[in-house]
């Protein structure tokens, strides 16, 4: 079961335990962006919320398996404080590494790291991508 | 139980998997593996025009398998339409036949059990049309019942489009009496036969549907080749779905005609191998019987709920199913956590909607688990299965799920 471990590691299961920034908030000023996967039933929900280029808040709601809710709730945390430039880039570098592509491995992509495990598993790259991609559209 | 005389027919099963996801795709027996082969290897021709011997042979095998298929189903040889698959016949079917003849206000009957394929396509030319889709109420197990289906059925209904068999609940529809009380009311039907042929004897003069589209690869056969089966008299009036060679009779640079069905569906090159494969694997299902078949599954399967029954943390959805579909959930663990963990114990499953969201979002779930077994699975299959679930249960509790 060594693959499983490195999937399910502690960070993942703490955050699908005690979601971060659950909840959406009813303010214009979000910018709200959903996904719904329809072969596997994940529905993720983002929000962010921008001033002068920096991101104030983020916001998560909806539900799916493990790997998907903590990455939303992983990613909320992280977001929060970085500027829109920043957050963009680790988006992308993060997105890279759980699908296995080359990927900037000297950027910290901080708490995001535990999901390198993702990579073993091609079929839940999905999974842990879905919040990222919503997040990124969030802030087109 | 003893050994299982088809395994050894089934080489994907040398690996040792436990292959519990025939509802998704069946596995393919050598037989028709060396069809395949024997078509690319020594024939390789395009069918219908050559003159050489392997032209011959090829158009040939691909018109006895028209025959073969026909026999199969109690059809006559000008009714079966090769497609692409299931979801390709219910297309043709919807806007070749729907779009022509469906009015403002005209309804269409469908299910929450309809497989995507048999949905979508009718929700489209609805909305084309202006016809109104109705649903029939499923009882509170998730049955199509009869009754049921005559409270939906009335004189504005034109088509009524079912599966026969519920790839997440695994219900067999009560079709030959619904056939009977749509043609009351003048409705045609279609029929959904993608997760039934591969188990259920269906003699199409008998049931006497309009249409009934399957796959080949969900009944032993290659992907990529599917049949439809319409009346003739409808085939005959409809146009043709999709235009370009082979299915025409004369081409002039003002106005063409067409070939009479079947060819006039089958334009351009076929999937000619697929084609001769599906002969081999309808042979197979034959020499077999698809009566012993059922009878296997049934056994199989009543073992499979009586085992998970027992398993406090299984959830099953449609335990009163007659066929080999089993639809279910761990507590507290999503389905896509606990698929990994099968996936990682070589036992094949199938986790998701399965194309079905509308009988997901009738049982309240997001998604789910799907076990089905058939002709080639064992108890000891059902046992892999069972220790899994045990294991995973213990596995994702640890883990804190
Ligand atoms: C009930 C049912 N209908 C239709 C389909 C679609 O079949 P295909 O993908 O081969 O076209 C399937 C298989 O996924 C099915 O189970």
């Amino acid at each position: 079961m060594s693959g499983l471990d490195n999937l399910y590691r502690e960070v993942i299961m703490e955050h699908y335990k005690n979601p971060r920034n659950k909840g959406l908030v009813e303010n214009e000023n979000y910018k709200t962006f959903r996904i719904k996967n329809p072969s596997c039933g994940d529905d993720i929900t983002i929000q962010s919320f921008v001033i002068d280029g920096i991101i104030k808040d983020c916001r998560q709601e909806g539900h799916g398996c493990s790997i998907s809710m903590a990455s939303a709730s992983v990613l909320t945390e992280m977001m929060i404080g970085k500027t829109v430039e920043e957050a963009l880039e680790v988006a992308e570098n993060y997105l890279n590494m759980v699908s296995n592509k080359q990927y900037n491995e000297t950027m910290d992509l901080e708490e995001a790291e535990v999901f390198s495990g993702v990579r073993q598993f091609p079929a839940r790259v999905k999974c842990a991508s879905i919040a990222w991609v919503a997040f990124k559209d969030t802030l087109k | 139980m003893m050994t299982n005389p088809w395994v050894k027919d089934f080489p994907q099963l040398n690996s040792g998997m436990c292959y519990l996801d025939t509802a998704a795709t069946s596995l393919k027996p050598l037989s028709v593996i060396e069809t395949l082969d024997h078509y690319y290897h020594d024939l390789s021709a395009n069918i219908h025009r050559g003159m050489y011997h392997a032209a011959v042979e090829t158009t040939q095998l691909y018109e006895e398998t028209r025959e073969t298929i026909a026999r199969f189903i109690g059809a006559e040889t000008e009714e079966i339409i090769f497609t692409r698959g299931t979801t390709s016949g219910l297309n043709m079917v919807a806007f070749s036949y729907g779009l022509a003849h469906l009015k403002p206000g005209d309804e269409i009957i469908v299910s929450e059990l309809e497989h995507h394929s048999s949905f979508l396509p009718w929700q489209e030319v609805a909305k084309r049309t202006g016809a109104v889709l109705r649903f029939v109420t499923l009882n509170e197990e998730g049955r199509i019942t009869v009754e049921a289906f005559q409270e939906t059925l009335s004189e504005k209904t034109k088509v009524v489009a079912l599966t026969y068999v519920s790839n997440v609940m695994g219900f067999i529809t009560p079709l030959k009496e619904i056939v009977s009380l749509a043609h009351d009311t003048d409705a045609i039907v279609v029929v959904d036969a993608a997760q039934a042929i591969q188990h259920i004897e269906i003699d199409v003069s008998d049931l006497d549907c309009d249409f009934l589209a399957f796959s080949g690869h969900k009944m032993l056969g290659p992907t990529g080749i599917g049949i439809l089966y319409g009346k003739q008299n409808l085939l005959q009036s409809m146009e043709p779905f999709e235009f370009g060679g082979d299915m025409n009779e004369d081409v002039e640079k003002g106005q063409s005609t067409w070939k009479t069905a079947p060819q006039k569906f089958e334009a351009g090159t076929m999937p000619i191998a697929s084609v001769l494969g599906l002969k081999t694997a309808v042979e197979y299902l034959q020499s077999i019987g698809l009566k012993q078949i059922s009878e296997h599954i049934e056994k199989v399967h009543r073992y499979a709920i009586a085992q998970l029954s027992q398993i406090d943390e299984v959830t099953i959805y449609n335990k009163t199913s007659e066929t080999g579909i089993i639809s279910f959930n761990l507590s507290d663990v999503p389905a896509h956590d606990a698929i990994t963990f099968f996936a990682e114990q070589d036992v094949a499953l199938r986790a998701g909607q399965h194309c079905a969201k509308l009988i997901c979002d009738w049982l309240g779930i997001h998604s789910c688990l799907r076990a089905s077994v058939y002709l080639y699975n064992t108890y000891k299959d059902v046992d892999r299965l069972v220790e899994a679930v045990k294991q995973a249960v213990k596995y994702f509790k640890e883990l804190g799920f």
